[in-house]
């Protein structure tokens, strides 16, 4: 999130300090310092950003438990949680990347971000799998929505209003979605993050944007950690 | 990101990767069990745990040298759990549905 | 107060002459320039603002709908509200004024993240140029709190291209508070403690709180509104499920605290004058500073008193009737601490401090009406009428607006260089004092008599005419005071007497500097050995004797 020291232009050569070092701070430990809680302030505003969408799911949960069940159980948990699993291994490969450099082993880094590049590839493509099932049953809002006759988990005799599953699926898309639009940036940051550890830019000294772009794919995993109970395990109990 | 000499950082990375692995299956079967109204409950608080794994441990918070960053985290959970629970306040209790 | 020095009239270079040519502004990284390009900016959309307030007032004069029609009254009403909020109050003080002193207050050369301060303009250009688009191919009609479900199932006109207007310059937002917060920690020069800052930046750093956590939850708003007008979903349609209150809670969750980011800058600024033109250290220092603090605290506790009559919970508009009580402490305790700093102070009348005194009447009556507003029993007598109007015009104009333009003043010379002149200043803040009340107090009787808010027909209630006619009157008057800034401000770059490095003999670092700055600010890092509104020490120096050297 904070300006690329690798792409300031350094005018003259200083001696004595890093070229990573911005004209602006006193110290390398200043601009380290001031990516760091940039990062954290940002992933603050993240938090808020997907707060209005968990209070919007908590209020029509309350509302329609029965009918949110119902639409829950249509969705694939098993994948969900191979999700969630897929994205832990992920947050993982960062931590180890980080250590990597921080003990100057090159080559681990590179597989490290190369391994969570992957992992968050193989997440939106389960996750691609779940939407084209739920675009194939008619689940997803608009026009062709349909949810009829579907029993209420529980309550085998009632059936759940499909309006109501409406906004779960609604819920559902807009949350996932945000979620993995949130995961596809990350996968360009690491793209990024990578090319610049090809090229040999971060030390055991200085790997500050590694640092910042793992807190942001953390934040990511943490955002999944609470979507998958909410909206995969509502009522899922025989 | 201070370089503590903690004794192995990746004996904790590993052992944190661990439990989440293994909160997410306890997860999935808690959710198979009739817990009632805990069922949510339950699920909530594993979530919360894996979480605070990750914040604490993979997000470094727990070795930051300085109040800040842990104010800055409090702080959004806090403003977050405010609007939940006012709003939950109101919802919860109208007379009407 | 004791001379300083005039300019000398070799030209030095400063951050104004140090670059030429548009690209030198388009793509500087210096926080200064980027507070100029936002000061250009956000004046023409204030007069945008301005301009749809004219027309709102001239269709008010006569109680029929002549002028316009309805819905094109809708629509003036709700683009003078969102340009003027979202385009114009809402970055005015901290994109213009912040940018330019934060880093100068706190001594450092500039913010955490230049470039990430160039983007936040361009985001804010963007979005305004999507607003620009939006009004002229159509526009909408929805108020500016655009409420559901009328705006994503009934209403035809551009709420999606309105709203995304709104959540780019949103983003644009977040961004100058983030780096806001991250400087003043970060950056602080050596000596400069917390309880050493002005309160500029206790202000500024308040309103990046409510920047950082509130702008969000209105960007998630949008997104919702524009998902659910372009599939029809019932997020927040009754006939399909929804909870049109669900909106109102999201939308004002942040949209309550904004008003408190409009009005804690110019808060600041006032702080700045009335300390300078007193000649005294802030009475109550630490209790000013932590009440911004919780004003952004409390501020986040209070929304849904703008919802009491939409159908939330009686218990609900209890606790927040209550909690809104709240958060008037700490406005009032800034009001009682510069009105102690005024008590046996050296008092000047230079146009700031007019300013100042305006914002200090004027704030008070708006925030007092607000507790009326807070009260159920009131409420719902004069919600939805012009009594809100009045409401909160006094804060943001009176307010806001006013504290701003003393900031412009106080703060010109260190930013261009020049003197305003002096006598048309004093005479421009009586014609806007005089134009605002002329202007608004006859809208707090016309709401308390029942005249409702958004209506361009009154015609079935003649008798609200004539207060009608003063209070368009007024907005006349109101324009020309707000237009005679605007000219000599600009008079002033070019004619301007120059200005001296410290004309008002103020505390605060920035004074130590260059009028107008070079880029860097400061050629050495200064070291902070004084309390803030160190006015005793420095009127106590005798005119010759030099002030200890910044560098």
């Amino acid at each position: 999130m904070s300006d690329s020291p690798a792409t300031v232009v350094h005018g003259e050569a200083h001696a004595g300090h890093n070229p990573a070092l911005l004209h602006h701070f006193a110290t390398e430990e200043q601009q380290r310092d001031s990516a760091s809680f940039g990062m954290w302030i940002f992933l603050a505003t993240e938090v808020m950003f997907f707060g209005g969408l968990f209070c919007a799911y908590l209020i029509y949960r309350r509302w329609y438990f029965g009918d949110f069940g119902a639409a829950s159980k249509s969705i694939n948990a098993a994948l969900g949680a191979t999700n969630t699993a897929v994205l832990i291994c992920s947050s993982l490969t960062v931590v180890l990347a980080i250590w990597a450099a921080q003990t100057s082993r090159r080559a681990l880094m590179i597989v490290m971000l190369i391994l969570t590049m992957l992992f968050g590839v193989a997440f939106l493509g389960i996750k691609g799998i779940e939407y084209k099932d739920k675009f194939d049953e008619h689940h997803v809002p608009g026009p062709s929505f349909s949810f009829s006759n579907v029993p209420i988990p529980g309550h085998p005799n009632q059936y759940a209003n499909p309006q109501h599953a409406q906004i779960f699926f609604a819920l559902y898309f807009v949350m996932t979605g945000l979620h993995a639009l949130h995961m596809v940036i990350g996968l360009g940051i690491f793209a990024w993050l990578l090319w610049m550890a090809w090229k040999g830019r971060f030390t055991p000294e200085y790997h500050t944007p590694l640092e910042i772009g793992g807190l942001y794919w953390h934040f990511v995993d943490i955002v999944w950690i609470y979507l998958f109970p909410l909206l995969y395990l509502i009522d899922r109990h025989p | 990101m201070s370089d503590h000499s903690k004794s192995s950082p990746l004996a904790t990375y590993f052992a944190v990767w661990g439990a989440l692995l293994v909160g997410t299956f306890l997860t999935y079967e808690a959710a198979l069990l009739d817990l009632g109204r805990y069922n949510a409950a339950v699920a909530l608080i594993i979530a919360t745990t894996k979480a605070l794994l990750v914040v604490l441990f993979f997000m470094h918070l727990k070795g930051a040298s300085e109040k800040l960053l842990k104010l800055v985290v409090a702080s959004t959970i806090f403003f977050l759990i405010l609007l939940l629970a006012l709003s939950m306040f109101d919802y919860g209790t109208r007379s009407f549905s | 107060m004791a001379t300083a020095t005039i300019a000398p009239p070799v030209e030095r270079e400063d951050y104004l002459n140090k670059h030429y040519g548009a690209g030198s502004w388009l793509f500087t990284t210096d926080h200064k320039r980027i507070a100029l390009l936002y000061l250009a900016s956000i004046t023409f959309f204030f007069f945008i603002g301005g301009f749809f307030a004219l027309l709102i007032r001239l269709e008010l004069l006569t109680p029929a709908s002549d002028l316009v029609q309805a819905d094109t009254y809708n629509k003036l009403f709700t683009q003078h509200g969102m340009v003027m909020v979202f385009f114009f109050l809402i970055p005015s003080i901290p994109a213009v004024l912040g940018n330019f002193l934060v880093p100068m207050m706190i001594g450092a050369k500039d913010l955490a993240f230049p470039k990430i301060n160039l983007l936040s303009w361009y985001l804010y250009i963007i979005g305004g140029a999507m607003m620009l688009h939006c009004m002229l191919t159509g526009g909408v009609d929805t108020g500016w709190t655009f409420y559901t479900p009328f705006s994503t199932a009934f209403t035809n006109t551009k709420i999606v291209e309105a709203g995304l207007a709104i959540f780019v310059a949103g983003f644009s937002s977040i961004l100058t508070g983030l780096n806001f917060v991250v400087t003043i920690h970060r950056m602080r020069a050596p000596g400069m403690t917390w309880s050493r800052l002005p309160l500029f930046i206790w202000a500024h750093y308040a309103t990046s709180i409510i920047q950082i956590l509130g702008t969000p939850v209105i960007a998630i708003t949008i997104v919702l509104v524009a998902v659910e007008r372009t599939l029809h979903l019932g997020i927040f349609d009754p006939k399909l499920g929804g909870d049109p209150l669900l909106f109102q809670h999201l939308f004002w969750f942040y949209s309550h605290p904004a008003v408190y980011i409009m009005i804690l800058p110019s808060m600041g600024i006032v702080s700045e004058i009335i300390a300078c033109f007193s000649r005294k250290r802030i009475f109550g220092y630490s209790f000013v500073a932590l009440s911004s603090i919780a004003i952004a605290v409390f501020g986040f506790l209070v929304w849904a008193h703008h919802m009491f009559v939409a159908g939330i919970s009686v218990y609900a508009a209890l606790v927040f009737s209550l909690l809104s009580y709240s958060v008037a402490v700490p406005s009032a305790v800034k009001v009682f601490n510069w009105t102690a700093t005024l008590y046996k102070g050296s008092i000047r009348y230079d146009a700031p401090m007019l300013y100042a005194f305006g914002f200090l009447g004027l704030f008070t009556i708006g925030g007092l009406t607000g507790l009326f507003l807070a009260a159920l029993g009131i409420d719902v007598h004069v919600t939805d009428t012009y009594f809100v109007v009045a409401h909160f015009h006094y804060i943001m104009v009176g307010g806001a607006l006013m504290g701003y333009l003393g900031g412009m003043h106080f703060w010109w010379p260190k930013i261009s260089g020049r003197l305003y002149p002096e006598g048309w200043a004093r005479l421009a803040a009586l014609i806007v004092f005089i134009g605002f009340n002329l202007t608004f107090f006859p809208q707090f009787l016309l709401g308390y008599l029942g005249m409702p808010r958004r209506y361009a027909d009154y015609s079935h209630m003649p008798e609200f005419q004539i207060l009608n006619v003063f209070s368009t009157a007024g907005s006349t008057v109101l324009g020309i005071g707000y237009l005679l800034p605007m000219i000599y401000f600009l008079w002033s770059m070019r004619y301007g007497k120059p200005a001296p490095d410290n004309p008002w003999n103020a505390a605060g670092l920035e004074w130590k500097t260059q009028s107008p700055p070079t880029t860097y600010n400061f050629e050495e890092e200064p070291v902070v050995t004084w309390e803030a509104y160190n006015y005793d020490e420095i009127d106590a120096r005798r005119p010759d004797e030099e002030a200890p050297s910044v560098g």
